[in-house]
């Protein structure tokens, strides 16, 4: 495994991290230089980035789900393909995300193995049902455009190997995002039923997508270190404001209504939406959202049942490697 | 009303492309439904770049039929306002997935076909049939390779991978034979050097099998016993669940634009 060859966790556990060192690296952040899988960093920063690349792969595999839902009744073969496509790369992000996860030493068995077994978490947004064929619309237009606006200011994340696999990654779903609005639109241009289907998805996914930004800025935790680290850039409140004054007026052009009564539009030009109910969050954390136990199942049965593919390779490779040795030895 | 099925004139050539875009269909949206749950991340990938590949061959060769045909059946009506019936893909595309054996042995049956049928429909007279042609080719030599190079792993992996393989390859046999016959509509368009026969390609058919069985360790079945229909609508039973999952959205919401 190549990561052997990288400044591992281990040695950083000793506590010996040495002042002029960790200076030196914030000195190197503050420089808006990129740090690179051998070079030195603290442990802290080491597992604060593998928590959140790791969580970030699992969220693209886990949110092959509620799309990969449609595929098969998608309801014209160019739908279909697309969709088939933009969930073949939600997998590839996936792939990405775990190969600049293992460059910080953690192999990406282990982090699967982490997610499986209910250690590590993903996005609460794939928590939510894809009950009709305009929530695959909502996803692109409003789920793929609120990863957007988390993962733009990621490109110019202090870590490299996040940076550039986030360069790639926003480049394909900003098209996505397109493409969920693409679908959005046909259908408010098409019949009472199909409106009536938008809207009712819009309403369904409003706020759970709000939530995507994660807690308000005075209860979230990681913010600070993260700040100083140039990991995130944004708090998670400006994030969600950002991303609410971008949507509004692409609901007002399909003529769908946001579900906020509450909400105006400030002198400055923001909208301010109503409060966010913050325990339905929490439940959807805790494992209550309405498919927490579906997504692990799917996840865990595919696993399982892969077992044996997974096993079969691996015997195959080492009686090659065998095969081959001995070849060499005659 | 609309969500009655349609009717298609089949003249010999428009059958003959509905036909070939039928087999990639079917055979594209049983590869989708492994995307999320394959058993490695670059399956998913895999698996789902080769229905890619198959459901964009349906859509040109659908798109054909309906020219050839003259009439309003574009390529959804085609895909999705057909019964059972009135498909004509061949029993093997609509097996079920069953275990990743069976979608790999199923997969390496028709890309073996697929690969030397495109190839020689390459010099067919029709030139859309040709271009469809040399582009399906290109795909299926891909999509050969790939289950090629897994048939070899199952069956020279572990006792389990090799009995799952041994199993996929013994149920799905009988349904291989299906491949290679042709109706007199279709032999009135191989003697107009439109379409391709198949019955000269069997030999390097088997060929590629014997090969690949030789290197994985498995064994081809003796047995010749080989179940038809499918290419005149005599289907098993799989295809009515697959088609009522495929078909629910045009079912339910007749005559809307999505």
């Amino acid at each position: 495994m190549y990561t052997q060859a990288l400044n591992t966790a281990e040695t950083d556990d000793r506590g010996l991290e040495d002042a002029a060192k960790a200076a030196q690296f914030q000195a190197r952040i503050d420089a808006e230089e990129r740090i690179e899988p051998n070079d030195w960093m603290p442990a802290a920063y080491r597992k604060t980035l593998t928590r959140q690349i790791s969580q970030h792969a699992h969220s693209e595999i886990v949110g092959m789900l509620p799309e990969g839902n449609w595929i098969t009744r998608a309801p014209t073969l160019r739908r279909k393909a697309a969709l088939l496509a933009k969930v073949q790369d939600e997998c590839g992000h996936g792939l990405y995300l775990y190969a600049a996860a293992e460059t910080l030493g953690s192999s990406r068995e282990e982090l699967v193995d982490a997610m499986l077994a209910g250690k590590a978490k993903y996005s609460s947004i794939f928590n939510y049902p894809t009950l009709t064929w305009a929530d695959i619309g909502t996803i692109g237009w409003l789920v793929d455009g609120a990863a957007i606006m988390n993962q733009i200011p990621l490109c110019r994340c202090s870590y490299g190997p996040y940076a550039r696999a986030m360069i790639r990654v926003c480049k394909e779903e900003s098209f996505h995002q397109r493409q969920g609005y693409e679908i959005m639109l046909t259908l408010c241009r098409g019949s009472d039923e199909q409106k009536a289907m938008a809207q009712d998805s819009l309403n369904r996914w409003w706020w759970p997508v709000l939530m995507m930004f994660g807690p308000p800025d005075a209860t979230s935790q990681h913010s600070d270190t993260s700040t100083k680290w140039k990991i995130k850039r944004f708090s998670n409140d400006e994030l969600r404001q950002k991303f609410v004054d971008a949507t509004v007026p692409q609901a007002q052009y399909l003529g769908l209504t946001i579900p906020d009564p509450g909400m105006t539009q400030d002198a400055e030009g923001h909208w301010r939406y109503s409060e966010i109910d913050w325990t339905e969050f929490k439940q959807v954390l805790a494992g209550n959202g309405p498919c927490n136990r579906d997504r692990m199942a799917a996840r865990r049965k595919a696993h399982e049942d892969g077992a044996w593919v997974r096993e079969a390779a691996a015997a195959y490779a080492a009686k090659r490697a065998h095969r081959q040795t001995a070849q060499a030895a005659e | 009303m609309a969500t009655a099925n349609i009717e298609v004139s089949e003249t010999p050539l428009v059958l003959y492309a509905l036909r070939r875009a039928d087999d990639a269909l079917i055979l594209g949206h049983r590869l989708s439904e492994w995307c999320g749950h394959a058993p490695m991340l670059e399956e998913d990938m895999a698996l789902s770049n080769i229905a890619l590949d198959l459901i964009g061959q349906a859509r040109e060769l659908y798109t054909y039929a309906s020219k050839v045909e003259g009439k309003d059946n574009d390529e959804d009506k085609l895909a999705y306002l057909r019964d059972v019936r009135q498909y004509r893909n061949l029993l093997l595309v609509e097996q079920p997935n069953g275990d990743f054996a069976q979608t790999l042995v199923r997969q390496f049956f028709y890309s073996a076909f697929a690969d030397l049928y495109w190839r020689a429909m390459m010099s067919s007279r029709d030139a859309t049939l040709a271009a469809i042609a040399a582009k399906s080719e290109k795909e299926s030599a891909y999509h050969l390779r790939h289950a090629s190079e897994w048939l070899i792993r199952l069956g020279d992996g572990t006792d389990e991978s090799h009995a799952r393989a041994q199993a996929a390859i013994d149920h799905l046999w009988s349904f291989t034979g299906e491949m290679f016959a042709v109706d007199d509509g279709e032999r009135a368009l191989i003697h107009a050097g439109i379409a391709v026969d198949p019955g000269p390609l069997r030999g390097r058919w088997l060929q590629t099998l014997s090969d690949v069985a030789r290197e994985a360790t498995l064994m081809l079945p003796q047995n010749d016993w080989m179940q038809q229909g499918g290419r005149a609508g005599r289907h098993s039973e799989h295809l009515g669940h697959l088609l009522s999952e495929l078909q629910s959205m045009q079912r339910t919401f007749p005559g809307l634009t999505w």
